[in-house]
């Protein structure tokens, strides 16, 4: 057996989950309809879950930025007080900062590629339950019971399809958002704990710089003295 | 023939290409089989722009259903294994 045709088994098995077995075509369509704007309404819940976490690790990244922003300037600082241990230090330092914001890089345009198909996929569903509810209507309208059957047929199971595959969709993004945002928590552990402070280093290269600072701070006071002492 | 890209809507394509279409599918079973990642994901890029490109996109106003059903483009090496022995590529 293909793959396509393995594929196609398991959209007609998620299909045939959809639909109903109903004796009744007219209610069919009614029922069928209903399904459709509850799952508008899950994909548009799908899309806004999709852009909250987007904007999760946007702000994630902004703070990752401002620490490697800050272990940069340590690092100058350092090298003009001729501390190029410490200057080693905060870049080592930055670099690892840099690799998780390379990381996050790539969630929000994985995201974001998630949220652009989402969208187009709500808009596609949105125009074809539009067109299934006019049809709807027509058929109710024109056919008898038993007249309605192939045409109800017809277009249930064409929608179905459609609604099978803008669900897998949602859920596939559902899972790839819960993944993502299990890992922006915990990223957001470690920043808070202290653990990413560290790794950022600000704490110790800021204590080891006010220490060179108030060294020489002290070296200039004691030559000051020094010079008015010989006076 | 209507072909359908998971995630990506319906396309309306020229009969000729599925023997092409054929081969590519027949490849991707070889190299899932084999657990060949990097040829898997080669060819289903292949089948899908090949759609994308041969295809015409079918208006989301027509309802009908799909002659073939292709994966999403985004489908991993797992999820295709899993379409194979696994229940499918999502789970219930």
């Amino acid at each position: 057996m293909g793959f396509l045709d393995r594929m196609s088994t398991v959209v007609q098995a998620k299909m045939n989950k959809m639909m109903d077995k109903i004796e009744d075509p007219r209610e069919t369509l009614d029922l069928s309809y209903e399904k459709q704007l509850q799952l508008l309404q899950n994909v548009k819940r799908g899309v806004a879950e999709v852009t909250t976490s987007k904007k999760r690790i946007e702000l994630q990244k902004v703070k990752l930025q401002m620490s490697i922003d800050k272990l940069d300037s340590q690092a100058k600082e350092a090298l003009l007080a001729n501390r190029e241990d410490l200057a080693r230090k905060a870049l080592e330092n930055k670099a690892a900062l840099q690799a998780q914001a390379a990381s996050l890089d790539q969630q929000i345009a994985d995201l974001n590629d998630q949220q652009q198909k989402l969208m187009a996929a709500e808009s596609r569903l949105a125009t074809k339950v539009e067109s299934f509810r006019t049809k709807k209507e027509t058929i109710k309208a024109q056919y008898s019971a038993a007249e309605a059957q192939v045409k109800v047929t017809e277009s249930v199971t064409g929608i179905s399809e459609e609604m099978a595959d803008v669900g897998m969709a949602v859920q596939r993004a559902e899972e790839k958002t819960e993944n993502m945002k299990a890992r922006s928590a915990a990223l957001d552990e470690l920043l808070e704990s202290g653990t990413l402070t560290d790794l950022s280093g600000g704490d110790e290269i800021e204590k080891e710089l006010a220490k060179v600072k108030a060294q020489s701070t002290v070296d200039d006071e004691l030559a000051k003295m020094k010079a008015e002492m010989k006076k | 023939m209507i072909i359908r890209i998971l995630s990506e809507g319906q396309f309306r394509l020229d009969d000729k290409l599925l023997d092409e279409l054929n081969r590519i599918d027949n490849r991707i079973v070889d190299h899932v089989q084999k657990g060949d990642e990097k040829a898997f994901r080669k060819d289903l890029d292949r089948l899908i722009s090949t759609i994308k490109e041969q295809g015409e996109p079918v208006d989301p106003v027509d309802i009908f259903p799909s002659g073939i059903i292709v994966p999403p483009e985004d489908m991993s090496f797992q999820e295709a294994r899993q379409v194979f022995c696994g229940p499918g590529l999502i789970k219930d």
